[in-house]
């Protein structure tokens, strides 16, 4: 990752650049001028307690939310000039939405690897099957199927078109130790194949010591710091990341230590 | 960013699957599109039975009472066909999911327009045949003007369809019974089963904005006199392209207006 606060320069070796991003639902300042640059083939974490900021950051990058102010660069390309383009290009999973449930895991991979462009779209969903252990629920409606295993079909199509970009929301919280240990194992396999940046939204400090070499700490709209988890750990004078997050969001970062660029 | 691109019957059709496996997967779903057509029918049938043996009128003009309960079904159909496609994504969360895909705004339009077409189509199919079973009356008595009816019929029901879609884009599923009242209200201002003549002149006025109100009147006229009156179909026309760009707008800038308020990820049961 990047620590650069606002970068200016775009390039092609960043898969997100964020420069002076906000959202104001009227009096409410929800993403106050944040910005950030995430370097290709990365995973960072966007870490912060409920209410800031994280999942309308997500939500703006995906089109979802139009900024009141800012600019988003992906993989290398203007997003409010080329959304469609480059959602091809990215996809994500967030437990804000659901596939139909009355369709079967099947017929929802079907679906999106249509509105994807997927060229090979039945082999596509049995490699996917078999990565992520659907292949008994495929033929199931999502409606039959137990919370993590609606994550796991949820994974399924947030990997159905082999993105570049994946936006993770909670990508685990639903899932038994066991369960989430391989999908972590998947989404670092995926990665490393792929060259694929991850940004992941993730209350489980574990989860992002281990796959993530960046963090953004949110708090109350801003990024309040920043690092790799090692770097803010060591920062805080802390053992863990958990500790470094309790510490960002009862009292705010080291303001006067925020890592330089 | 282009509207349309190589891309976009893929993507449309995408969104027709998602709801032919909904529709084709439920029999009881099936069934639903069906039972309410073949009711309505029934019903007007055998009133319309009754009062060909009372009055000479209806006894001349055969069907004209079932011809209307039947194109009045399209506008309803239509309506409804559209509004609930849409509902279905956010009862189901996602509407997100979708809207964040490659899939264009116009290209969800035109989707939800084919998936309305085919669950009208599903629905008042097997009403038709058995009005011409139990009744001797053939909608497609009505030749080609059958078709411009039907057409005419439907597109208003989108106009109609997408404004209420974008009311529950923008308020959430609180706006959702307007897909239910809009419509119903429009109903006596349509004159669907009596002339829009016998209406007071102000209440005439406003059933000169409605292209259906041409429609059941050119449907009359067919049933009553044997002509096909263009001019109704004319003015049907002209009147639909205003109230479908009206439709469309109002959906785009209720789309504009969530997504400005971070609705698209919130709304769902």
């Amino acid at each position: 990752m990047d620590t650069t606060p606002n970068p200016s320069k775009h390039d092609a070796q960043h898969a997100i650049q964020v420069e002076g991003l906000t959202k104001r639902y009227g009096e409410v300042l929800a993403v106050n001028g944040i910005g950030f640059a995430i370097r290709q083939g990365s995973f960072t974490a966007l870490l912060g307690g409920n209410g800031a900021g994280k999942t309308t950051t997500i939500a703006m990058l995906l089109g979802l939310v139009r900024p009141t102010a800012g600019r988003i660069t992906i993989l290398g390309e203007d997003f409010a000039r080329h959304p469609k383009a480059l959602l091809a290009r990215m996809n994500f999973q967030s437990p804000y939405a659901d596939l139909p449930r009355r369709l079967t895991v099947r017929q929802n991979l079907t679906v999106y690897a249509k509105l994807y462009g997927v060229r090979n779209a039945k082999a596509e969903i049995a490699n996917l099957a078999q990565e992520l252990d659907l292949n008994a629920l495929l033929d199931r409606p999502l409606g039959e199927l137990s919370a993590g295993q609606r994550t796991r079909a949820g994974l399924a199509k947030a990997f159905i078109n082999r993105p570049a970009l994946v936006l993770l929301d909670e990508p685990t919280a639903s899932l038994d130790p066991d369960t989430a240990d391989w999908v972590r194992a998947f989404l670092a396999r995926y990665a490393a194949e792929a060259q694929a940046t991850f940004l992941i939204a993730s209350h489980n400090m574990l989860e992002v010591e281990r796959l993530c070499d960046g963090v953004l700490m949110m708090r109350e709209g801003r990024i309040v710091d920043r690092g790799s988890p090692k770097a803010l750990i060591a920062k805080y004078g802390r053992t863990n990341l958990e500790d470094v997050f309790l510490d960002v969001a009862r009292h705010g970062a080291r303001a006067n230590e925020i890592a330089a660029p | 960013m282009n509207a349309l691109d190589s891309g976009t019957p893929r993507r449309i059709g995408a969104v027709l699957l998602r709801h032919w496996y909904l529709i084709s997967g439920s029999w009881p779903r099936f069934l639903d599109l069906c039972y309410w057509p073949v009711v309505q029918m029934i019903l007007w049938g055998f009133i319309q039975t009754y009062l060909m043996r009372q009055s000479d009128f209806f006894a001349q003009a055969g069907g004209i009472l079932l011809g209307a309960v039947m194109l009045w079904d399209v506008l309803f159909r239509g309506q409804i066909g559209l509004a609930i496609s849409f509902f279905e994504e956010v009862y189901s969360r996602n509407l997100g999911h979708l809207l964040a895909t490659p899939l264009r705004i116009g290209e969800y339009i035109v989707a939800l327009m084919g998936v309305s077409l085919l669950r009208t189509v599903i629905g008042l199919f097997p009403a038709t045949l058995l009005a011409i079973w139990f009744f001797g009356f053939s909608l497609y008595s009505l030749g080609f003007a059958l078709i411009a009816f039907f057409f005419s019929l439907i597109l208003f029901g989108w106009s109609i369809g997408l404004f209420v879609a974008g009311l529950v884009l923008r308020y959430g599923l609180g706006a959702e019974s307007f897909a239910w009242a809009f419509i119903f209200a429009l109903a006596p201002l349509c004159g669907v089963y009596y002339p829009v003549s016998i209406l007071p002149g102000w209440v005439q006025m406003l059933s000169a904005l409605l292209p259906a109100a041409y429609i059941f009147e050119g449907m009359r006229a067919v049933l009553i006199e044997h002509v096909v009156r263009a001019d109704l179909l004319v003015y049907a026309g002209l009147l639909n392209v205003v109230w479908l760009a009206a439709g469309i707008a109002g959906f785009l800038n209720f789309h504009r207006a969530a997504r400005e308020r971070g609705m698209l990820l919130q709304l769902g049961e």
